[in-house]
């Protein structure tokens, strides 16, 4: 009895440090962004505000235009979320349920297209762009995300299993193949939309190379690429960037944690294609 | 055969429901990766982007020239050396927390696994900014820490022995969440029996671990190992905002140099090049993978 009590002890103990070590920098980055100027280069170093201030906020809002970025974020994010959601699903759908000649090379082609890093199709794509006239559009910024090989295929991994007897009912009843996706397929969808939802979302958000590339002008500068652009000028503004960062962080991590059940769920179902 | 209208309807619907996405991921992707190998075949560069008749064929002379470029030998050099180092790393960190809280006595099971999965859904440009700081051999944290256990301050991020492994600490902190959630799915997925008649034979924690729960995990690890290697070939974000690829280059990474190939110098055929060596290096570890996993079956 006494041994099992230390095991359990020193499990917990080992859990709380790891926990400590992980959360360490995120409640740190917290923290720093409410110490005055120069508090956090102090020596010898501080972890928590003499007086918590939110004056760095108000200058990132008021005078650095985060603003204007933060809704960037949201558009860009927002709109391939949405358009992601839709083209997927459609494709997933027809690539799972519906019988059409070529259907199995057409899912083999799809497939071997995942093993293609994004980066090789980049400078092309940038080059498309630009003969399109996107270049510095939030159009151009979605376009790799709106429609995703990962996306259809998570999406056709969960509509394998609808039962072809309810498809086969509604078309007896008449109902349109568009009816048929729209009103059958989409309710029963629903977990696994959210967990894609979730992920375009989170990704299209976080990702800094593409959007490098493709917004030109500051006033299209999504987050991650205006805090880069900052840092870089803003060296010795230690609690001022760690405010930048708290305002680009914390809005995935909210909807992290919101949703993070569809999260991890999608994350086993992904890992199960193997 | 009333059956074939109806088939041939839903032939029909099913091409409308593809086209949308078929034709955006055909432009926007296969196209491009096509006309990349091209372009890695030429010398486009800034002045044909004006004039497109400016372009020439150069063969493999793209490829020749990095072959002869100290720059894409160091950029090789550390993103081999990040993607071998940290993902075992991270593979490893990921097991021992799966293992942990998949504990039968472990309590707050969701709370750890939140706190251990949380960085990784943070943007990675913010973070990298947060341990840059945390990295600085002044006013950082770590060093602090360890100056009050007598070690001597380290200029972690401006020292080019020090610089890549300061990166790979981030990268495996971000990365092993993920892993995590993996390996529990994984660890979840083994019967029961197996377990407890280890149990009744007898077994202790090591010798189950060692004979029942590793072996039955072996096909995750493989998984895991390689889509984080994968992922840790495609370095960028760390070094482009903690170290722009410095110190002495000890960071520049294979996606960082085309990056600055292509856009910054605008030497696109050379960076398209560059991104065709990394896609080879992505292909030789999936078609390894794929043998391994012919062989186990």
């Amino acid at each position: 009895m006494k041994r099992h009590r230390a095991a359990l002890i020193a499990l917990h103990v080992a859990l709380g440090l790891a926990a400590l070590g992980t959360l360490f920098p995120l409640l740190w980055m917290v923290s720093g962004s409410l110490m005055a100027t120069g508090e956090a280069n102090s020596f010898p170093p501080r972890l928590f505000p003499a007086h918590p201030t939110l004056s760095h906020y108000a200058a990132l809002f008021t005078r650095l235009n985060v603003g204007r970025y933060f809704l960037n974020s949201v558009i860009v994010a927002g709109g391939a979320t949405v358009i992601s959601l839709l083209l997927n699903s459609m494709a997933g759908y027809a690539l799972a349920k519906l019988h059409f000649k070529g259907r199995a090379q057409l899912f083999r082609v799809l497939v071997a297209g995942l093993v293609i890093p994004a980066q090789v199709a980049m400078l092309p794509l940038f080059l498309v762009l630009q003969a399109m006239g996107l270049v510095n559009t939030y159009v151009g910024a979605m376009i790799p995300a709106m429609a995703t090989i990962f996306g259809i295929f998570l999406i056709r991994q969960y509509a394998m299993g609808i039962p072809d007897d309810l498809l086969g009912a509604a078309r007896m009843d008449g109902a349109s193949e568009f009816r048929i996706y729209w009103s059958i397929v989409m309710p029963v969808i629903k977990p696994i939309l959210a967990t894609m939802a979730l992920f375009t979302f989170l990704s299209t958000w976080n990702d800094f190379l593409w959007p490098l590339v493709a917004l030109t002008d500051d006033a299209k500068y999504t987050l991650p690429v205006a805090l880069a652009g900052l840092a870089g000028e803003h060296v010795q503004d230690t609690e001022l960037m760690l405010a930048g960062s708290v305002v680009t962080v914390v809005p995935v991590l909210l909807a992290f944690i919101a949703l993070q059940r569809f999260y991890v769920e999608g994350i086993t179902a992904g890992s199960v294609k193997q | 055969m009333s059956r074939a209208p109806g088939e041939r309807a839903q032939a029909r619907a099913a091409w409308v429901f593809l086209a949308p996405a078929l034709l955006l991921i055909t432009t926007f992707f296969f196209l491009p990766v096509v006309t990349g190998l091209a372009l890695s075949l030429t010398d486009f560069d800034l002045y044909s982007i004006g004039h497109p008749d400016n372009i020439r064929m150069v063969g493999t002379a793209n490829y020749r020239a990095l072959a002869q470029a100290p720059m894409f030998w160091s950029a090789l050099k550390n993103t081999l050396y990040f993607a071998f180092v940290g993902a075992p790393l991270s593979v490893l960190a990921a097991l021992a927390a799966a293992l942990l809280v998949n504990s039968r006595l472990t309590k707050w099971k969701g709370f750890f696994r939140t706190a251990y999965f949380a960085p990784f859904v943070t943007t990675l440009v913010a973070v990298a900014i947060v341990w840059k700081y945390l990295y600085h051999p002044r006013f950082g944290l770590l060093d602090a820490a360890l100056g009050a256990a007598g070690v001597h301050a380290i200029d972690w991020l401006g020292n080019p022995m020090w610089a890549m492994p300061a990166i790979i600490v981030v990268a495996v902190w971000r990365s092993f969440g993920y892993n995590m959630l993996i390996f529990i799915a994984g660890l979840q997925r083994i019967p029961h029996e197996l377990r407890e008649a280890a149990e009744l034979d007898g077994a202790g924690l090591w010798a189950r671990l060692r004979h029942v729960t590793l072996p039955q995990l072996t096909p995750t690890f493989v998984f895991v190992g390689v889509i984080t290697a994968i992922g840790f070939f495609q370095l960028f974000a760390e070094p482009y905002v903690m170290t722009g690829g410095g110190p002495l280059n000890s960071t520049l990474s294979m996606v960082l140099y085309m990056y600055q190939e292509g856009f910054r110098w605008w030497r696109l055929g050379s960076a398209a090049s560059i991104a065709f060596v990394l896609f080879a290096l992505v292909l030789v570890v999936t078609i390894l993978q794929l043998l391994w996993r012919r062989e186990e079956t």
